[in-house]
């Protein structure tokens, strides 16, 4: 039992550190334009894709620092030329552009990459085992991408909170019109987060391609739950992202690793649900597959109960 | 707008007649259209892709509720769509159960959609209380968790849904009303356009009424239809319980059509379908998602047999839409035709037929290399010749590429550097002289 709840909760960690990857900057373009960003998981997609092909020729390590910053490259020539230009029709189009970018980027992936998973392993350099608990061995690869989720959120948040550069963006987020009346090139601003955000995304997806898969309905994978972290956590907030990732990266590997149902309460008490109970399938229903259900039921009931989230400022 | 302005040109005009001569003969080219059609397309394909066409047009329509006229950004509008498909389904089962054993008569097959419609109401009343006390981004997030609610239960309730395999039904073992044998897909087809017409003019009719009118108007200033004492929080409730009603009739048509219905129909891909298709056509006319439900379809059924590429077309259509012509295909061809009604098109003719030239060489040359690369990334043997329009090439050389570049950049520098700035001034002097 002890060894279950240890190992859910190291790789429930690991989960919700790779899910604050791709949210963090998600939250700040969401929280500082109000557009969800429907491509922000495609962006994730194409780090992986990025670094595996860089990894070919100068290795992991390069392309861990490289592939970002190329993909984050890639954003802002997406802000510059595409969303800013659709900005002016107002949020809907805006989001509907990057919800036609998302299906495009997948496409050329598949274009380019086909359809079949890529063959994206961690370096050898990573690949040994840090230190054993219970007899099971602990590799070092997940022990580097908490350590590389923490670096970051250490990193946002000096940024954010100690730099005059964070100051602006921080104005920008809650008071555009009077940080470009300060003589500030707001729009500006919008792309460097925007290509910021993406990078961050795209640096979850270089370490999120070798634990994952690195396929093209990765991004469709992943594209859903992160909206779910960034409304939980609350629109712009850093810490915010982070306690929703580690909520629902927990809950999810929890719900799966544990065999429970709603008939258990029951025989907690002495009552065994009949099976021809009206509804004996929802109360027999196997915990691992309400697991895909959860994040969307907790977005749901976040929306309506509490829109602004766990730690934002204001209402989604 | 416009429809008023001519309403009130027409009364002016001359009498009541008129106004309905006007307002019907686009009906009645429609219902022309849509019973001729399969003389034209009449192979077993083609019906069926009429047949989704007409499903589709329903399901756009109803779409077009929310996000046209009460300005609600859905993305999950295939939960109505889908769960009135399994609840018609259920129906039609039970239906052929009762048939075969002989013990009772069952749903009549003519009234399965209104199954569906009445089920895409019931969930609508359901999920539209939760989602419609806001409008804008956070309904549209809603609108996202409950198709992930859905979609993901689909799977776990496999008592309801039919786990992946799905529900199956037939549409012979069952009763009609007028005595119709429906087994043969071209009776469907007309069973679908008669409920695709009931179901569009009363959508029709409905924006018409009161609670369409204040649908508008809470759309684009909510604030202001508070003040003059309406509830905007029960004009967007109504309007989307209407909105799941329609979509659940396309749901029940669907089940009639296809005689299966699996977790594909309540999910995202089929949600983000309706919203390309109602978006594309123009969201701001009536006629907007039903031509683009029309060109969704035959896009989808035909593109994907002529070109593996057919999705990046898609994506690609769609982005150039939201960027260039947010009013949709519709609006250009609405805002060209007021145009030249109004004689902006004089002396301008050849400006604008260099620049649609223009754009269609970019066009083509985009064609051709979009094509080569799907052939030279995605085939076994990329120097195999490939038919590209009328020529064979061979895409392993720089011929083609050079050719296709060339092609692409000099439709597209002409369309930039020329004929714009010529249509342009051929605008400037048109007007001077006026």
């Amino acid at each position: 039992m002890l060894e279950t709840i240890v190992f859910s909760l190291l790789n429930g960690l690991l989960y919700g550190m790779l899910l604050f990857m791709l949210s963090s900057g998600l939250t700040l373009i969401f929280g500082m334009m109000g557009v969800l960003n429907f491509a922000h998981a495609s962006f994730y997609m194409l780090g992986a894709y990025f670094a595996y092909t860089m990894g070919l020729y100068t290795g992991f390590w390069v392309a861990l620092f490289l592939a970002p910053i190329l993909v984050g490259a890639l954003g802002a020539l997406v802000e510059r030329w595409g969303l800013r230009h659709v900005h002016q029709h107002g949020h809907v189009p805006e989001l509907l552009f990057t919800f036609g970018l998302a299906y495009v980027i997948e496409e050329l992936v598949r274009l380019f990459y086909g359809t079949i998973p890529m063959d994206y392993r961690m370096p050898d350099s990573l690949n040994f085992p840090l230190f054993s608990l219970f007899g099971t061995n602990y590799p070092a690869f997940r022990v580097f991408v908490l350590v590389i989720a923490v670096l970051m959120f250490i990193g946002l948040f000096i940024l954010l909170k100690k730099t005059r550069a964070g100051l602006i963006i921080q104005g920008s987020l809650s008071r555009p019109d009077m940080v470009s009346a300060l003589g500030h090139n707001v729009p500006q601003v919008f792309m460097w987060v925007f290509a910021f955000g993406t990078a961050l995304a795209a640096l979850g997806g270089v370490v999120g391609g070798i634990h994952f898969v690195t396929e093209p309905g990765m991004a469709f994978m992943m594209g859903p739950i992160v909206f779910v972290v960034v409304v939980l956590g609350g629109l712009g907030s850093i810490p915010g992202a982070l306690i929703a990732s580690m909520i629902i990266g927990i809950l999810q590997t929890f719900v799966l690793s544990v065999d429970f149902s709603i008939a258990h309460i029951g025989l907690w008490f002495g009552y065994a649900v009949p099976p021809d109970h009206f509804f004996a399938t929802l109360f027999y229903l196997d915990s691992t597959r309400i697991a895909p259900v959860l994040p969307f039921l907790i977005l749901v009931l976040t929306l309506i109960f509490r829109p602004r989230g766990i730690m934002g400022k204001r209402e989604a | 707008m416009s429809t008023v302005q001519e309403e009130r040109l027409a009364a002016q005009a001359g009498g009541g007649a008129q106004i309905w001569v006007r307002q019907l003969w686009p009906w009645v080219v429609a219902a022309i259209l849509a019973i001729l059609a399969p003389t034209v397309f009449s192979s077993g394909h083609d019906i069926h892709m009429l047949s989704s066409m007409g499903i589709m047009v329903v399901f756009a329509l109803s779409y077009n509720m929310l996000l046209g006229n009460t300005g609600l950004l859905s993305f999950g509008h295939a939960v109505y769509f889908g769960l009135g498909a399994y609840i018609a389904m259920h129906a039609l089962r039970y239906t052929n159960d009762a048939v075969l054993d002989g013990t009772g008569y069952g749903i009549p097959i003519e009234l399965i959609p209104l199954i569906g419609g009445i089920a895409g109401l019931g969930f609508g009343i359901i999920f539209g209380a939760v989602s419609t006390r806001r409008a804008g981004v956070v309904f549209a997030m809603i609108s996202l968790g409950i198709v992930g609610l859905v979609e993901a239960s689909s799977l776990a309730f496999t008592g309801f849904f039919g786990g992946e395999a799905g529900l199956f039904g037939d549409r012979e073992d069952v009763n009609s009303l007028f005595g119709i044998e429906y087994s043969r897909s071209i009776s469907v087809y007309y069973l679908v356009v008669a409920w695709a017409f009931i179901a569009a003019v009363a959508m029709f009719v409905l924006r018409k009424t009161p609670l369409g009118w204040m649908a508008n108007a809470v759309r684009d200033n909510p604030e202001r239809a508070q003040f003059v004492g309406y509830n905007t929080q029960m004009v967007r409730f109504l309007q989307f319980c209407l909105s799941a009603f329609f979509a659940g009739i396309a749901g029940g048509l669907f089940v009639l059509v296809e005689e299966i219905v699996t977790d594909e129909a309540v999910g995202f891909l089929l949600s983000g379908e309706v919203l390309l298709a109602a978006y594309i056509g123009g969201i701001g006319f009536f006629l907007g998602p039903v031509i683009g439900a029309i060109l969704v379809v035959y896009l989808e059924s035909n593109l994907s047999a002529i070109s593996d590429a057919w999705l990046l077309y898609f994506g690609v259509l769609f982005i150039g839409v939201v960027m260039f012509a947010p009013m949709g295909l519709v609006g250009i061809a609405f805002q060209q035709w007021m145009n030249f009604r109004s004689g902006g098109w004089r002396g301008t003719l050849l400006a604008r037929g260099y620049c649609t030239a223009a754009a269609l060489v970019a066009l083509l040359g985009f064609i051709c290399i979009v094509e080569m690369s799907y052939h030279y990334l995605r085939s076994w043997n990329p120097s195999q010749p490939m038919t590209l329009f009328i020529t064979d090439v061979n895409v392993t050389t720089a011929t083609p590429w050079l050719i296709s570049i060339a092609i692409f950049a000099a439709g597209l520098g002409a369309l930039l550097f020329h004929a714009k700035p010529m249509l342009r001034r051929a605008a400037d002097t048109a007007g001077g002289q006026q």
